[in-house]
């Protein structure tokens, strides 16, 4: 392993005259235009490349594993939302499969379908506006306004679901609040007909765009070994040829069901890092309309009394749903003892709930397994040597979201 | 590979260490001395039994059980089998210490400060053992149990009523 500690790289410096001579120190964040958040990064740099790097975080920590501890499963997912903005509907329908596998409940297979419509559709709009910001931060700026455009109509269909856009708090513990919407179907299948030769045009603006492959191609990269000892997972560890994809690992919501495949990179550099996601927006497409040219009839959500609120109409006739109403509102209902795993395939990469219960009704331990986190740890050694251009395009291109980087 | 298998391939090699077992979920739990959690971990990543990844770290404490209030639990993961496994170490608030994981897995590091800003639990061989999500002087971790989550001065605030 390569020692990038600052002393062994001073070291290499002839004298100290020639060390003040040299070399600076440039705090790049916490709230710089081209980090993409609030964290910081201090660099020691000799002239324009980066002999060292020290990465900061924790500025928006907001103690979500804590709150956890005393808020009730159905209102732990508004939490989630706050981490990955950028798909938010993962980590929400993420975390309810956790409490589903917790309390034992199967949801009906429109359910899972109308999931993985979802979550395929937050995936194309995190990835979306990765690749284009990452566009930009190299100087294309044009196909980030393209994409933008795109994710807006994603958004579109957030909103017919659950009324918000970006924080979505979309999901119920056993399914949904409500079926999909009339409204909702014509947008998607606009999408389906319209996104792809969109994307088409987007990919020609880079792809094989010269100026951006030459600012790209061997970009902070980071070899397969590097990156699965960081616990890399997502399209960052798939463009260092791993194919680990958690939906084919561990189907969950009848990912089996589907047929796809999992782009993998070779250099695990930042061009690598850009065509993986670029493909597997082509795959959740894919996926898509798979699910949606199949998408089961029937209930919307399962059969959970205690954890689904009841109709609103029932709720003012009928006693149980009252009672039912009553106990979900206030947190009465117990959940079994117990401890579960339970991972998705994030925007980012494997996010993971680890979920330890006493009986009570808050979770009595929640620990996000974030990738965000396990992916900014990397950077200073992906970073070092390379000159300061490199670094933004690479810390864009492994999508850090603060959000969920500090949680 | 199967729950038994690897059960059975780690009481083999360390007797002594595993305290006890359980499938919760179908996940294999294994509670191990703490001591022993560095070499069991190498062992397993060295091996045959090839857990080459390590998905996460986290702490979780238990007031009421003074012998074992601090716990760790490790979740690791054979790529090539997807197969996962969670182990599991406690100890006292006395002697909270444990072996690092740096050297095995890098991404170690601040799985292991994230655990030590939360609940104080010392890692043995870290390289730079600070908080990380917490300011440096914060001066406690705030995950243990006995810190509540909102002000226990205020009184306009009362939550009897609502099963807390």
């Amino acid at each position: 392993m390569k020692d990038n500690s600052l002393s062994n790289i001073l070291n290499q410096y002839e004298s100290k005259e020639q060390i003040d001579g040299q070399l600076y120190t440039l705090n790049l964040g916490p709230t710089h235009p081209a980090t993409h958040g609030i964290f910081q990064n201090i660099l020691t740099m000799d002239g324009e490349r980066i002999l060292h790097a020290e990465q900061t975080v924790g500025y928006i920590h907001r103690a979500f594993e804590k709150i956890s501890e005393r808020r009730n499963y159905s209102q732990i997912t508004t939490l989630t939302d706050r981490m990955n903005y950028c798909s938010a509907p993962i980590n929400n329908l993420g975390w309810h499969m956790t409490v589903e596998k917790l309390i034992g409940v199967k949801v009906p297979k429109r359910v899972d379908y109308m999931r993985v419509i979802l979550m395929e559709l937050a995936r194309i709009g995190d990835h979306l506006i990765c690749n284009g910001v990452t566009g930009m931060d190299s100087g294309a700026i044009t196909g980030l306004t393209y994409m933008f455009i795109e994710r807006e109509r994603i958004y579109d269909m957030y909103e017919q679901i659950c009324g918000a856009r970006m924080t979505t708090n979309m999901g119920r513990i056993g399914g949904f609040e409500r079926d999909f919407t009339p409204k909702f179907h014509e947008l998607l299948k606009d999408f389906l007909k319209t996104f792809p030769p969109r994307f088409k045009e987007f990919c020609t603006l880079l792809e094989r765009n010269r100026i951006f492959m030459d600012r790209t191609i061997g970009a902070g990269a980071i070899s397969a070994e590097r990156a699965l000892s960081y616990g890399f997972t997502g399209p960052n560890l798939r463009a260092a040829g791993v194919d680990y994809d958690v939906r084919v690992a561990q189907p969950y919501s009848s990912y089996e069901d589907f047929d796809f495949i999992i782009p993998v990179g070779t250099a695990g550099d930042t061009y690598d890092r850009f065509m993986v996601r670029q493909q597997e927006i082509w795959e959740s497409i894919k996926i898509i309309k798979q699910a949606y040219e199949n998408l089961p009839e029937g209930p919307f959500h399962a059969d959970v009394p205690d954890f689904y609120l009841p109709e609103k109409a029932d709720v003012y006739q009928k006693m149980e749903a009252l009672i039912y109403h009553f106990k979900i509102v206030m947190g009465e209902t117990d959940v079994p003892k117990g401890e579960v795993y339970h991972a998705v395939e994030g925007g980012n990469g494997e996010l993971g709930f680890y979920l330890v219960s006493d009986g009570g009704r808050s979770p009595y331990r929640l620990h996000f397994r974030r990738p965000c986190f396990i992916y900014y740890q990397a950077y200073p050694e992906m970073i070092t040597g390379s000159v300061i251009s490199d670094a933004i395009v690479t810390m864009c291109s492994m999508n850090i979201i603060a959000g969920e980087l500090d949680a | 590979m199967t729950n038994e298998f690897v059960l059975e391939a780690i009481t083999r090699e360390f007797p002594e260490s595993v305290i006890s077992s359980s499938e919760p979920y179908g996940m294999l739990t294994i509670e191990v001395k703490k001591d022993d959690i560095k070499k069991i971990i190498h062992y397993l990543k060295d091996s045959s039994l090839g857990f080459n990844f390590l998905t996460d770290i986290c702490g979780i404490h238990y007031p009421e059980f003074p012998d074992k209030e601090i716990g760790v639990i490790y979740h690791l993961h054979n790529m090539m089998d997807n197969f996962r496994l969670r182990l599991k170490i406690f100890m006292s608030r006395e002697n909270i210490e444990v072996d690092s994981l740096v050297e095995l897995f890098a991404g170690a590091n601040w799985m292991e400060r994230e655990t030590y800003d939360f609940y104080g639990i010392k890692f043995k061989g870290h390289p730079d053992l600070r908080p990380i999500l917490n300011m440096e002087d914060l001066g406690y971790h705030p995950m243990l149990k006995e810190y509540r989550l909102e002000d226990g001065t205020r009184t306009d605030k009362d939550d009897n009523m609502f099963g807390r």
